[in-house]
């Protein structure tokens, strides 16, 4: 049994626990405590309020309806593509494995006009009004979630064990079944967690594609909050969706404590092969172009219609977003470097949070690492609006914070830390022990051990971890936009102000465009980065 | 060897954040000379423009130096203001509007100023010492001109709009989430009224029997299904009565003349205002910036950075406002009270209504 290390634990855990303490659970119990607080008492009214709407009760029910819906689709859709990249290797691979990152990082009014056209009644088909559109949507931004978090494990499972089983006669599917699947498991779960929670808090894509038929308690609270200036109401919902978020990750992380295997993990590039034969080129060409096709169109539609001018096709709408009658007010470049130096800081941030909890997670038993590891996932489960005026209510003294320009990357920071968590996690738990064992007594200092068992194969989950920290700062534009934040803007922030004005939706889809080249362009040098020798994994 | 790679890297993270941190930091304070000016925030939303140069008069003039900080719209920046009421984040709040002011005004976040510049806007705009008013502008349907070229008239009222004629034509915003949405649900409100043989609910249910859409926001209804401005089958929508000049002022091509245009019939206007929030230590720099925004100078820039008009009746238009801008000569209004009164109310019986 490996003795926890009591000052490494300490500090472990400390430094996560500081930073939620103070930037999340601070914030959130200020607000909420003077919604629902009135003259020293709590006002538990508002929750029989929400329960006694109709409106309020069915937000609440299909919030949980589609966020399991939207999690079981998504994760249907993308396993083939999480297969192919972790156990092809063909050209292009690491350019498209950028690329797919895309859809996650654009802001949902933009996504929201490509499906509009396509899935709409001028569309392809039309979905309009039906809860389709909504799962479509949710599985287009979360198809990356699945294929990286999946994928990355995936792609460090030894085959021999599925090779070892197809050889005694079991067939393909079997082979997955009996051997793959189980051990896919942690990684699967973490995934599902993640589009989970993300879903469960949708507000962009419900409000846009869900017409007045759903709704969900993100969006109530909204309403609530924004537009009949409801505090309590709003406070008792954001309650209600902590009580469910919390319970759903309890049950999660109880179930991945029965599940951790220990495994012989192996550099994704000995596994990755060429594809052998008619049924290994049709799976892949299959899979690469329904991914393609599925993620390729929105996105294609969008470039293209930055393309588009009076006359036909050119670069006008780029142009007129370098002058000074652009409606932007400032040069594309300053919205441009805004996102990149905060999602730096942001992932900076979220990968050093990120990292030290999740050894905790990975390795302490007990009640209170699987509070921890709850409380780490919350913010991706908790309401934007809410933690945004949450800023503004606790964060004035003793340094006020409130208006400073730090607090967009700690925001964005806490939504990324679950993705590092998550992703770290699974890596983590299956190094076996034996191998640390052998070398600690060879005579190797725990950290010594660490750095040369651990940390080759955790340092490949770090850097999908750190991906998906910078596309989540890249593309947030939820908290972002609650809070009183600089007059400079975000990309995101930039594209929903050329949105909001006639004339300047060419413009808005050129800045868009741009963030997609940003976007697939980072994920590319993410993924290339390398610690010394230890990045083969 | 490997150590000192890895220290190197680790070096090279701690390098990065340092200097991302002082990146970060000079953005706010930049250096101070020995003798520093006063520094006030406005608070305003996320539409807030202005032309280069202007901020940077005003310092020249009172040498006070203004610092923007953006909200996302009048509601989030109403609800910032009252929850940071106690230690105000900003000295002066501008663009809360008339949909709001009544809430902004019982929760007690300003400070009464009467700006010696007042005087110059019209007394329909005003709205007592608390809140000046800086700017209007009137939501209106805008039409499609070219699906009215031939055939079919464009309709001219809002009772028009319930003609099978126009079935299938028109899209709206959702009051509960959209700000012109809610500008449009009022002006029937006002126009209808609640009481009498043919109420707003009852031109509402006419409106959905005649195949009204509703859209989440602006920028779905303008940009996914007007047929003006899209790809989208309607030709009738609600927005601005300053859209039409926009779309000539913001098009890549020149224009002779708006492919749109406005039905005065129904419009509501929206005033927005600007306040000294209670609390703060520079009421007196704040009143400056206050007497600032109407001055002719910061008037006559916003049209075209807001597309708004100003309050002053007395400033020169730009050309493609005198030319293409329509102000209705009736805009309806309603007593800001009594919006704050049933806001709640009647988006919850306009949701009924067009949900069945």
């Amino acid at each position: 049994m490996r003795r926890p290390q009591r000052i490494g634990d300490v500090f472990l855990v400390g430094v996560p626990l500081l930073f939620l303490a103070y930037f999340f659970a601070y914030p959130l119990g200020a607000i909420l405590t003077k919604s629902l607080v009135a003259n020293g008492r709590l006002d538990l009214a508002p929750f029989g309020d929400v329960f006694s709407r109709g409106t309020l009760r069915g937000a609440i029910w299909f919030t949980v309806w589609q966020a399991t819906a939207s999690m079981l689709l998504t994760m249907l859709v993308a396993l083939p593509a999480a297969y192919v990249f972790a156990r092809y290797r063909f050209r292009g691979k690491s350019l498209m494995r950028a690329a797919i990152t895309v859809p996650f990082v654009l802001p949902t009014v933009v996504v929201g006009t490509a499906f509009l056209a396509l899935l709409g009644p001028t569309g392809v088909v039309d979905l309009s009004g039906t809860v389709w559109l909504i799962l479509i949507a949710h599985v287009f931004f979360n198809f990356a979630v699945v294929v990286r978090t999946v994928g990355g494990f995936w792609g460090n499972l030894d085959p021999r064990l599925e090779e070892a089983a197809r050889m005694l006669g079991a067939s393909r599917w079997r082979a997955f079944r009996t051997v793959t699947l189980p051990l896919l498991r942690p990684a699967l779960a973490a995934a599902g967690s993640i589009v989970f929670l993300f879903t469960f808090t949708s507000f962009g894509v419900i409000l846009i594609l869900g017409g007045l038929r759903f709704s969900t308690i993100e969006v109530e609270i909204y309403r609530q909050t924004i537009t009949y200036l409801q505090l309590p109401i709003a406070a008792a919902l954001a309650v209600i969706q902590l009580i469910g978020v919390t319970s759903v990750l309890f049950a999660y992380s109880s179930s991945q404590r029965r599940q951790a295997i220990e495994l012989s993990l192996r550099p994704s590039e000995e596994v990755a092969r060429v594809p052998r034969g008619l049924s290994d080129r049709l799976v892949m060409s299959s899979v690469l172009a329904f991914t393609g096709l599925f993620l390729g169109t929105p996105l294609a539609l969008l470039v293209g219609r930055s393309l588009r001018t009076g006359s036909g096709f050119g670069l006008d709408a780029y142009r007129s977003l370098a002058t000074r009658t652009s409606a932007l007010f400032v040069p594309p470049i300053e919205a441009i470097r805004n996102s990149l130096l905060i999602a730096v800081g942001a992932t900076l941030l979220a990968v050093t949070v990120g990292m030290m909890a999740a050894v905790i997670v990975a390795h302490r038993t007990g009640l209170f690492s699987r509070a921890f590891d709850v409380l780490l996932m919350l913010p991706l489960g908790t309401s934007a609006v809410t933690i945004g005026f949450g800023f503004l209510v606790a964060l004035g003294k003793p340094i006020d914070l409130r208006t400073s320009p730090v607090l967009l990357p700690i925001a964005h920071a806490l939504v990324a830390i679950p993705f590092v968590v998550r992703t770290a996690v699974p890596v983590m738990r299956s190094v076996r022990q034996d191998l640390r064992d052998a070398a600690a007594m060879l005579g190797a200092t725990p950290a010594r051990v660490w750095r040369r068992i651990d940390l080759p194969m955790i340092s490949r989950a770090g850097l999908i971890g750190a991906g998906f920290a910078f596309a989540v700062s890249l593309g947030e534009f939820g908290a972002t936009s609650f809070l009183a934040r600089p007059a400079s803007p975000t990309l995101p922030i930039a594209i929903f102000r050329l949105l909001g004005r006639p004339g300047t939706f060419n413009e808005a889809l050129a800045l868009a465009t741009i963030l997609m080249v940003l976007t697939a362009l980072s994920m590319f040098a993410i993924e290339r980065f390398r610690f010394g020798e230890v990045g083969e994994f | 060897m490997r150590i000192t790679s890895g220290a190197r890297r680790c070096g090279g993270l701690i390098l990065v954040l340092a200097l991302t941190l002082t990146a970060c930091s000079q953005d706010t304070s930049e250096p101070a000379n020995t003798q520093t000016p006063e520094q006030i925030t406005m608070l305003t939303h996320d539409a807030f423009a202005v032309s280069d140069g202007i901020l940077q008069d005003f310092t020249n003039e009172t040498g006070i130096e203004v610092q923007v900080l953006k909200s996302d719209d009048a509601g989030t920046m109403l609800n910032q203001a009252i929850l940071t009421k106690d230690n105000p984040i900003a000295d002066v709040v501008y663009g809360i509007d008339n949909t709001f002011l009544s809430r902004a005004l019982s929760e007690g976040i300003f400070e009464p100023y009467t700006s010696s510049s007042l005087s110059a806007v019209p007394e329909s705009l005003r709205a007592g010492d608390l809140a000046t008013p800086i700017d209007y502008g009137d939501v209106c349907i805008n039409y499609d001109k070219a699906a009215f070229d031939s055939g079919t008239p464009a309709p001219k009222t809002l009772q028009d709009l319930t003609d099978p004629v126009y079935n299938d034509m028109l899209v709206v915003e959702d009051p509960a989430t959209s700000s012109p949405g809610l500008a449009f649900l009022l002006a029937t409100i006002a126009k209808f009224g609640e009481t009498g043989d043919y109420t707003w609910q009852e031109y509402w249910r006419d409106l959905v029997a005649n195949g009204v859409k509703v859209d989440a926001g602006w920028t779905e209804a303008y940009y996914s299904d007007f047929s003006a401005a899209s790809e989208g089958t309607r030709s009738l929508v609600v927005s601005y009565a300053s859209s039409p000049p926009a779309e000539v002022y913001y098009s890549e091509v020149p224009l002779d003349e708006p492919p749109t245009a406005v039905i005065t019939d129904g419009c509501f206007r929206q005033v927005e205002y600007a306040g000294i929030l209670t609390g703060t230590d520079h009421a007196e720099a704040a009143g400056k910036l206050i007497d600032f925004m109407l001055s002719p100078e910061f008037q006559e820039d916003m049209p075209l950075n807001m597309f708004v008009f100003p309050a002053r009746s007395d400033v020169t238009l730009p050309s493609v406002f005198a030319e293409f801008a329509t102000v209705p000569d009736h805009p309806e209004t309603m007593d800001p009270a009594l919006i704050e009164q049933h806001r709640e109310e009647w988006i919850q019986q306009w949701t009924e209504i067009v949900r069945s």
